[in-house]
C-alpha cells in the first residue's frame, strides 16, 4: 500500500452537469474547468447552489445530467478509497469529536493510508505534525478539539485535509464564522499549500474582499446556475457583482471589495470640505446619523470621491493637477451658503490646501458657518 | 499573508502526540480484578457457601456429581457466565448504537429495540410452547433478531425526521411501552403453565440459564466483538460526521449497515436468552469513556466489553444477594445504577459537548 500522496496534477472538469436533491435540480447545466495549481472561489448569495457544487464534484452528490472529472475519469468512477487520495472536503460542519484531540481530528486525514486498524505510523505521525504546523497549530496540537476557538478548529480541519495529501482540496465556507485574523491566517496557510504542491483548491466564500484577494479564478454562482466566471479583475467589478447579490446599484465598491450603505438623501444640510482619504468616517457618521450631505470640491483622483460618490446627497468635483474652473468653485460655495453648516478635515495653516479649496474654507469661516467636529456631534 | 496565529512558534515537548488520553492499561487491570473477584464472589453466595478453594476444585475436576458441584456447575457458573457475556454484549451493542445515531444517548433498551426483540420472542414462545416443550434458543435469537430489527427500523425511520435527539428518545421509548404492552397482552391471555416463567424472563434475569444456553451466547457475542474490532477504523472516521467520512473514503452505507446489524445481533442475543436488561448499554460506555477520556475505538471497544461484563455480574450479585431468599429482576437493579446515569448525561450534555 502506498504511503504517498496522489501528487499528480489533476484538472477538475464539469461539463453540462445538473444535480440536486430530490426531483428538482439544485444546479443546472455547470460547466467549469478547474485548474491545478489555482485557487477557484465560488461566490454568490446563499443558496444559490455553491455547496451542492462542491458535494457533486467531492461524489458526494451523482449528477443527474452531465460529467464530473477529476483528471480523465468520472467522479463516480472512482473507488471510494481511490477518491479519498485524490479529493479532500472541509465542511463548515463542526462535529461533535468528544475526546479527541487536534492532534487526533487532523490525523483523520491520514485515513486512506493507514492499515485496517487505523494504527498510525511514525510517517503517519510526521505528515499530520506537518500538516499542523503548516497551520500553525501544532501548539494546540494536545489540546482537546471540542475547547479550541472556531478558528482554530478550522486551521485544524484544514490540517486534516492537507494531510489527506490530495491534488484536489473542496472547502465550503472555510472562513465564515471566524475573527478577520483567523481568516487572514487561514486562508494565507491554504494558499501558501496551494501554490507549495500545486493544488486544485476550490472554495466557497461569502467574503467578496477576501474572496478577491485570495482567488486565481471567481466563479459567479446564482440560482444554481453559473453567471460569469474569471480571472478576479474581471469579476470583482459593480456591473457583475451587484446584479449577482441583487445589490442595488452604486452599492458595491470594487476598491475595497465590500459594500457601502446608500448615503442619506434629500437636500443637503451640511458641506463637507476634504481630501486623502480623511473625510471617509466623517461620510459614514453622516450616513449613520441620517444627514444628507454635500462634498467637495474632490478632484477626481482623491481617494475621498468614490466614498463621497456613494454616501453624499451632493459631490462637487474637478479635474486634477489643474486650477478647479471659476463655475465649479461658484457652484461650490451656493451650495455651502445652502447648506448653512460646513465642516473639513483640513487644516491650511498647518498643511498645504489647494489654493481654490483653501478660499472656500475661508469663505465659510468668514460667514460663521465653519464648524468644529466637536460642536456638530 | 500569513499571519502567526500565536505569538511563539515553539512546539512545547511532546505536543504532537495524541497522549491526552489516559493509558488504559489500569483501567483494564483494575476492572479484569474486580470481575474476576466478583465472578468467584458471585459462584460462592447463595442459600449453600462455597468456598473458593472448593469452587475452584469443582471447576478443575471438571464436577463429580456432588450437591455442592452441582450447584456451581448446573446453576450458578453458568448464570455468572451469562452475565458476563450478555452485560458486555449490551455494553457494546450500545457503544455501537451511540456510534451509528452519533450521540451518547442512545441504546438498545431506551431506543426500545429491546422491546422489540422481546415482542417476537414472547410471540413465538407462545406460540411454540402450545405445540412442543422447548423452544430451540436458535428460534428464540432469530425471533428476537427479527423484533430489534424491525424496532431499530422504525426508530431508523423517526431518525430521519427528526433531527432532535430528545424527540427520538422519547419515539424510542413510546414504541418500547408499545410493545411491552403488546407482550403483557400476550403474556396475560396465554394460560399455559410454561408461561409464567415468561413474565420473570419478560423483566430480565439471568437464572435458569443453561451451560449450553452459554455456550451459545459467547459464540454468538463474540463474534459480534470480532465484527466491531473489524470496524474499529470506520468507527474512528465516522465520529467526525458522515460527510467527513464519506470524504476519507468510508463506505457509508455498508459501514451503517454493518454497525446496525452488529449492534443489532449482540443485543437480540442478550434479549432472547435473558430478556431485555436496561440501561447498561447506554450508563457503560458513557462512563468509560468519561473514566478513559479517549474516542479511540480500538480502546473503547474491549474496555466497554469488559466493563459491561463487570457491570452485570455486580448488578446480578445484588440481585440474588441483596433481599436473599427473595430475587429482584435483573432489570430492577440496572434501572436502579443506570437511569440516573442518564439523567445525569442529560442534565450535564451541554457542558460535556463543550
Amino acid at each position: 500500500m502506498s504511503k504517498a500522496g496522489d501528487r499528480t496534477a489533476y484538472t477538475v472538469t464539469l461539463s453540462d452537469v445538473s444535480a440536486g436533491y430530490g426531483g428538482e435540480p439544485k444546479i443546472r447545466r455547470i460547466t467549469l474547468t478547474l485548474q491545478p495549481g489555482r485557487i477557484t472561489v465560488l461566490i454568490g448569495p446563499n443558496g444559490a447552489g455553491k455547496s451542492t457544487i462542491l458535494r457533486t464534484i467531492a461524489g458526494e452528490l451523482p449528477a443527474s445530467a452531465g460529467a464530473v472529472l477529476i483528471g480523465s475519469a468520472p467522479v463516480a468512477s472512482i473507488p471510494g478509497r481511490e477518491l479519498a487520495r485524490r479529493v479532500s472536503v472541509t465542511t463548515t460542519e463542526r462535529p461533535d469529536t468528544g475526546y479527541m484531540t487536534c492532534f487526533d481530528v487532523a490525523a483523520a486525514g491520514r485515513y486512506p493510508y493507514t492499515g485496517a486498524f487505523g494504527r498510525l505510523s511514525a510517517e503517519d505521525r510526521e505528515k499530520v505534525a506537518e500538516a499542523l504546523r503548516t497551520v500553525r497549530a501544532e501548539e494546540i496540537s494536545g489540546r482537546l478539539f471540542m475547547e479550541v476557538s472556531d478558528g482554530q478548529k478550522q486551521n485544524v480541519l484544514l490540517a486534516r485535509a492537507i494531510c489527506q495529501e490530495t491534488p484536489v482540496m473542496l472547502l465550503d465556507e472555510p472562513a465564515s464564522y471566524l475573527d478577520i485574523r483567523s481568516k487572514l491566517s487561514l486562508l494565507g496557510a491554504l494558499s501558501a499549500h496551494a501554490r507549495r504542491y500545486g493544488t486544485c483548491v476550490v472554495l466557497s466564500m461569502h467574503e467578496t474582499d477576501l474572496a478577491e484577494r485570495i482567488a486565481d479564478f471567481a466563479v459567479c454562482v446564482k440560482d444554481g446556475e453559473i453567471l460569469s466566471s474569471g480571472v478576479p479583475a474581471e469579476i470583482f467589478r459593480q456591473e457583475i457583482i451587484e446584479p449577482l447579490y441583487g445589490l442595488p446599484e452604486g452599492s458595491y465598491d470594487p476598491l475595497s471589495g465590500t459594500c457601502e450603505f446608500r448615503g442619506a438623501e434629500g437636500k443637503p444640510e451640511l458641506f463637507l470640505i476634504s481630501s486623502g482619504g480623511r473625510g471617509v468616517p466623517v461620510m459614514r457618521e453622516l450616513q449613520r446619523r441620517g444627514i444628507p450631505f454635500a462634498a467637495g470640491i474632490l478632484f477626481e483622483n482623491d481617494a475621498d470621491l468614490p466614498y463621497a460618490k456613494r454616501l453624499a446627497a451632493k459631490v462637487f468635483t474637478a479635474a486634477p493637477f489643474r486650477d478647479i474652473p471659476e463655475e465649479t468653485a461658484a457652484a461650490a460655495l451656493d451650495a455651502m451658503e445652502a447648506c448653512g453648516r460646513v465642516i473639513t478635515t483640513e487644516d491650511p495653516e498647518n498643511a498645504p490646501v489647494q489654493a481654490q479649496v483653501a478660499s472656500l474654507i475661508r469663505a465659510a469661516e468668514d460667514r460663521g458657518i465653519l464648524k468644529s467636529m466637536e460642536e456638530l456631534w | 499573508m500569513t499571519l502567526p496565529e500565536h505569538g511563539q512558534l515553539k512546539a512545547p515537548a511532546g505536543a504532537e502526540g495524541n497522549g491526552r488520553g489516559r493509558t488504559p492499561v489500569p483501567f483494564f487491570a483494575c476492572v479484569s480484578l474486580t470481575l474476576a473477584f466478583m465472578m468467584a464472589f458471585s459462584v460462592g453466595s447463595g442459600s449453600v457457601r462455597i468456598l473458593p478453594g472448593e469452587i475452584l476444585r469443582i471447576l478443575l475436576s471438571g464436577g463429580d456429581g456432588s450437591a455442592a458441584s452441582d450447584i456451581v456447575l448446573l446453576i450458578r457458573a453458568p448464570r455468572v457466565l451469562s452475565a458476563a457475556v450478555f452485560g458486555g454484549a449490551l455494553a457494546l451493542s450500545g457503544y455501537l448504537l451511540q456510534i451509528f445515531f452519533g450521540n451518547p444517548i442512545a441504546g438498545p433498551f431506551v431506543l426500545g429495540i429491546s422491546s422489540g426483540a422481546k415482542t417476537a420472542v414472547a410471540l413465538v414462545m407462545i406460540v411454540l410452547l402450545g405445540s412442543y416443550r422447548q423452544v430451540p434458543s436458535a428460534v428464540l435469537v432469530l425471533a428476537a433478531f427479527a423484533g430489534s430489527a424491525a424496532a431499530t427500523g422504525f426508530i431508523i425511520l423517526v431518525s430521519r425526521r427528526v433531527r432532535h435527539m430528545a424527540s427520538l428518545l422519547v419515539a424510542g421509548i413510546m414504541s418500547g411501552y408499545l410493545c411491552s404492552a403488546v407482550t403483557e397482552f400476550l403474556i396475560t391471555f396465554a394460560d399455559d403453565a410454561d408461561i409464567v416463567n415468561l413474565h420473570a424472563w419478560s423483566e430480565g434475569s439471568f437464572a435458569g440459564m443453561t451451560m449450553d444456553g452459554v455456550k451459545t451466547g459467547a459464540l454468538i457475542c463474540g463474534a459480534g466483538f470480532l465484527l466491531s474490532v473489524l470496524l474499529a477504523k470506520p468507527i474512528g472516521a465516522y465520529q467526525m460526521g458522515e460527510r467527513y467520512a464519506r470524504s476519507v473514503g468510508v463506505n457509508i452505507r455498508f459501514f451503517r449497515a454493518a454497525l446496525i446489524l452488529v449492534s443489532g445481533m449482540l443485543s437480540a442475543c442478550v434479549t432472547a436468552f435473558a430478556g431485555p436488561v436496561s440501561f447498561i448499554g447506554i450508563a457503560v460506555p458513557f462512563l468509560t469513556r468519561r473514566i478513559l477520556k479517549t474516542q479511540e475505538p480500538l480502546v473503547l471497544i474491549p474496555a466497554v466489553v469488559l466493563a459491561g461484563a463487570a457491570a452485570c455480574v455486580a448488578c446480578d450479585l445484588i440481585a440474588r444477594t441483596a433481599f436473599a431468599p427473595l430475587e429482584l429482576y435483573i432489570g430492577t437493579v440496572t434501572s436502579l445504577f443506570g437511569a440516573p446515569v442518564v439523567i445525569f448525561m442529560l442534565v450535564t450534555r451541554r457542558r460535556e459537548a463543550g
